[in-house]
């Protein structure tokens, strides 16, 4: 039977709810802090400022990660920025602007207090990040700079060049290594997490394997926290790094964890298009350009002229003509559908026809070379090495690409799921972007969970926990060793003819053209009929060479792809069960008559969290009314 | 396309190294090197040979996984850019190219191509950061820097931590790296009053991980991916003499 789920949102008006909560959160004193024993599972920019300020407070931190350093994590690969309400430059930004232009730009699919709470503490990421040291961008007095962004009028994102992310999570990676000095955190790199150990219910270990000589381990702790990222590379070309897994997740939700909307994918409007098959991912130009590039494509289908010879009449500027107000910054999800409109049209640009221009040419005129490339080069730079072609001297060729996963595991308001002990933090939980996510808020959201909500929240589950400490000597550890054991055994066994990337990009195509920019339900139920076929195949045919007690790379994205492929299933069952379009989940038979997403609030205004019933039974769809008390739903207009 | 690859092959850590041959066969000028192996590997995987091991993650060219020597080339040919951000229209049709893994002795060898680097996080756990409890920071503007200083410890933070400059040097030194750390945070106010234990844990920590000293060759700042530039050693340099001084000042 679903159940209703309460989020346990603090009463009292939305602007004192956070301070009210973190009044009445249950503290742990700083002598049974170093008792309680903390696992984080990833070092992205979630997990590696978790961990650190856990430490700092004086928990005892295990941090787990499956690159080879905490550095590595793809948080690295952000590039234009992080949203704060400072109001720095005086242009009318509050606390409330952010909040409202979070809730609208995901489509009023997410939670009022939540998002609240994140707009509140963004400006105290700023200042923590910029006391480590990141190295903002500032202006010539030496304050610092901000620029503005999709889906905002003001300008409030804060950047290091195109560098964002790196930086951000250098700031977090060096607090983390100060306390791995320290001894307050052990790191464990190379180790990636297999599954979820629970002990009565609640989450109380994680067995993992040492991806360098197979050694599978089981941690007991008192707490978990998984910082685990997100599903992107369910479609195989995404803008996510080749390691990026919904294993850690897909595996807390086998063990029990609700999943929440993982229909919302965001599909970034601003990449370089795919040229062949051979690919092994998408790069991402930052939305950033949109503030100086145009976007456009010839009015006339199937032109063949360079864009040179097309002439300002002759050329449709498309997302200035249909939202004047915000133009080429419209949010995330509508630049990339109108892309995928004038391209369905005939009109896109290109080998493929899969692209659209985004064109420097006026920019350049207006503020000259040298600042384009000040405020871009790297990206300029990137944009020519890939493609060969220069972008100060005719336009960029883009199309959208996977991005980011608003979906994720459940949390309630202290970011713990509905499994007793199991937190998440950052892109691997559901809570703060909705249907769709804007720019520049990922890094804000991160950070926001990791530094000042987790050290609050935590203590509200630890308080209950002293002295039920337990051990690996427990049955439940070695039931959960078991099976993961039985597992990689199982893939190294099957012997076939395929390769584990042969399913994944069949995968990947699949859930593209059913799953993808847009869905419909006879798309989805085929879907839904062809992923358990590929999931039977794989697990009959595919090749996995080598052992499983030494560094083995196949064996690793083998087990990567077989979680990918159940859950490629659970997706397409919440997409085809969301009767409406809302922010990245575009519906065709929901739309308005101009073609934008046309929500159903009377039905679906709420968060489907999915409970996992067995391998062979259908997930029970669990629901979250999603009440507004502070803003008024409306359809999203940036026109 | 076609290519001739020399690849080197190893078990593991103590295992006899040897380079082996492969055909890269229909290879689109598109692709980038990564791309080729990949192509190459699902060869290998279908003829029943294990596939070659390599590191790489995020493939734009900013996360550092990749480590590949080509040609003897960290990162293979051209400036400003790893080995994910290396496309096979730079090679000739036919062309032979030798692929190994960095070779340090700080960085001992995993399998294959692939090298563990947690030396360079060691050396950042010696100091290289700034101690800000969360919680504690005064309001971002509240501390004016001025521009260049700014714009220039934002030059020297970029460094991706990929260690091509220790591959590509003589002494395998990690002294652009350390210099790196060392100018992004001791250009910044906030960055003073750790600077000199910071510059001297850092340096002595490289040393005792088995990274050579630096006798300006000058390589590594032609390899880097990030181009950062070796002028940040000379500051490392000054810093250091200064650190070390204060240091047995102290201890006198």
């Amino acid at each position: 039977m679903a159940t209703t789920i309460d989020a346990k949102i603090p009463a009292g008006p939305l602007e004192k709810k956070w301070e009210k909560h973190k009044s009445d959160s249950k503290l742990v004193s700083p002598n049974n802090k170093r008792k309680f024993h903390v696992l984080v599972v990833g070092s992205g920019l979630a997990g590696a400022s978790a961990a650190a300020t856990l430490a700092e407070l004086g928990y005892n931190v295990s941090c787990f990660s499956f690159h080879d350093s905490p550095r590595r994590a793809h948080s690295i690969a952000a590039q234009g920025g992080i949203n704060a309400a400072k109001n720095y430059q005086n242009d009318g930004d509050s606390v409330y602007r952010l909040f409202y232009d979070t809730i609208k730009g995901g489509d009023f699919r997410s939670r009022e207090a939540n998002v609240h709470r994140l707009a509140e503490v963004s400006t105290l990421i700023i200042d923590q990040c910029v006391a480590q040291g990141v190295p903002f961008a500032r202006e010539y007095g030496g304050l610092l700079s901000n620029r503005s962004f999709g889906g905002a009028q003001v300008s409030r994102t804060f950047y290091a060049r195109g560098q964002t992310g790196q930086q951000l999570l250098l700031g977090a990676y060096q607090a983390l290594c100060r306390q791995i000095a320290l001894g307050a955190v052990k790191m464990y790199p190379r180790t990636e997490m297999l599954d979820l150990v629970l002990v009565d219910g609640h989450a109380k270990g994680i067995v993992t394997r040492n991806l360098l000589t197979g050694e599978m381990q089981s941690h007991a702790g008192d707490a978990v926290l998984l910082a685990t990222g997100g599903y992107g590379n369910v479609f195989y070309l995404s803008t996510n790094a080749k390691g990026c897994n919904v294993t850690a997740t897909y595996r807390a939700y086998r063990r029990g964890a609700w999943f929440a909307n993982p229909c919302y994918t965001q599909i970034h409007p601003t990449c370089i298009p795919v040229s062949g098959d051979y690919q092994s991912k998408l790069t991402l130009m930052s939305e950033s350009l949109r503030n100086d590039g145009r976007v456009w494509v010839s009015k006339q289908k199937g032109d063949k002229r360079s864009p040179q010879e097309i002439p300002e009449q002759d050329r449709d500027y498309y997302l200035e003509r249909k939202y004047p107000s915000y133009g080429n910054l419209a949010p995330r999800d509508i630049a990339s559908r109108s892309a995928k409109e004038v391209c369905d049209e005939g009109r896109g640009v290109g080998p493929s026809g899969l692209g659209v221009y985004l064109d420097f040419t006026d920019a350049i005129k207006r503020s000259g070379e040298k600042t384009i490339r000040e405020r871009y080069g790297n990206l300029f730079d990137m944009y020519r090495n890939i493609t060969g072609e220069d972008a100060y001297q005719g336009p960029m060729r883009i199309f959208p690409a996977v991005h980011y996963t608003m979906g994720g595991l459940w949390v309630d308001y202290n970011l713990m799921s509905n499994v007793p002990g199991l937190h998440v933090l950052g892109e691997a939980n559901f809570s703060d972007h909705g249907a769709n996510r804007l720019g520049a808020s990922a890094l804000m959201q991160g950070l926001a969970d990791g530094y000042f909500v987790i050290p609050y929240t935590l203590g509200n589950y630890l308080a209950t926990q002293s002295g039920k400490k337990v051990s690996t000597d427990r049955p439940e550890f070695q039931a959960t060793e078991a099976d993961a054991r039985d597992r990689i055994k199982r893939l190294l066994a099957v012997n076939g003819k395929k390769s584990v990337t042969q399913f994944h990009r069949e995968l990947g195509l699949l859930m593209w053209d059913k799953c993808g920019m847009a869905r419909d339900a006879a798309g989805l139920r085929e879907a839904l009929q062809r992923v358990p076929g590929l999931r039977e195949e794989f697990w009959s045919n595919v090749n996995v060479l080598g052992s499983s007690e030494s560094f083995n790379q196949s064996l690793e994205m083998a087990g990567r792809v077989a979680d990918f492929l159940e859950f490629g299933e659970l997706m397409c069952r919440d997409a085809l069960e969301r009767e409406e379009s809302c922010g990245g989940h575009f519906r065709l038979e929901h739309q308005t008559e101009e073609g934008e997403a046309l929500r159903n609030d009377d039905d679906f205004c709420h968060v489907a969290a999915w409970q996992y019933t067995g391998a062979d039974s259908k997930p029970v769809r669990n629901v979250e009314p999603l009440p507004f008390e502070n803003v008024k739903l409306a359809q999203r207009s940036y026109k | 396309m076609n290519f001739k690859l020399k690849v080197w092959r190893q078990k593991s850590a103590n295992a006899v190294g040897e380079f082996r041959d492969y055909e890269a066969r229909d290879i689109p000028a598109e692709a980038s090197f990564l791309e080729m192996l990949d192509i190459v590997n699902e060869d290998i995987t279908a003829r029943g040979e294990e596939p070659v091991a390599f590191d790489s993650d995020c493939r734009e060219g900013i996360c550092g996984a990749c480590s590949l020597v080509i040609n003897g080339v960290p990162h293979g040919p051209g400036k400003a850019k790893t080995s994910c951000q290396l496309y096979m229209r730079r090679f000739a049709d036919g062309d032979t190219i030798w692929v190994e893994p960095y070779r340090a002795v700080a960085f001992p060898l995993i399998r294959d191509l692939a090298v563990n680097r947690g030396a360079l996080d060691r050396i950042i756990e010696a100091g290289g950061y700034i101690s800000a409890r969360t919680g504690s920071a005064p309001d971002a503007n509240a501390l004016p820097i001025g521009k260049r200083e700014a714009d220039l410890s934002m030059e020297a933070a970029a460094c991706i931590g990929c260690g091509a400059c220790v591959a590509a040097c003589p002494n395998s030194s990690a002294m652009l790296f350390v210099a790196g750390k060392v100018a992004h945070l001791g250009l910044l106010p906030q960055g003073q009053p750790e600077r000199v234990q910071r510059v001297v844990r850092m340096v002595r920590t490289q040393d005792e991980l088995g990274f050579g000293n630096c006798s300006n060759h000058y390589e590594c700042e032609a390899v880097c991916p990030a181009e950062i530039s070796s002028t940040f050693i000379s500051r490392l340099n000054r810093d250091f003499a200064l650190g070390a001084t204060k240091e047995a000042a102290i201890v006198a």
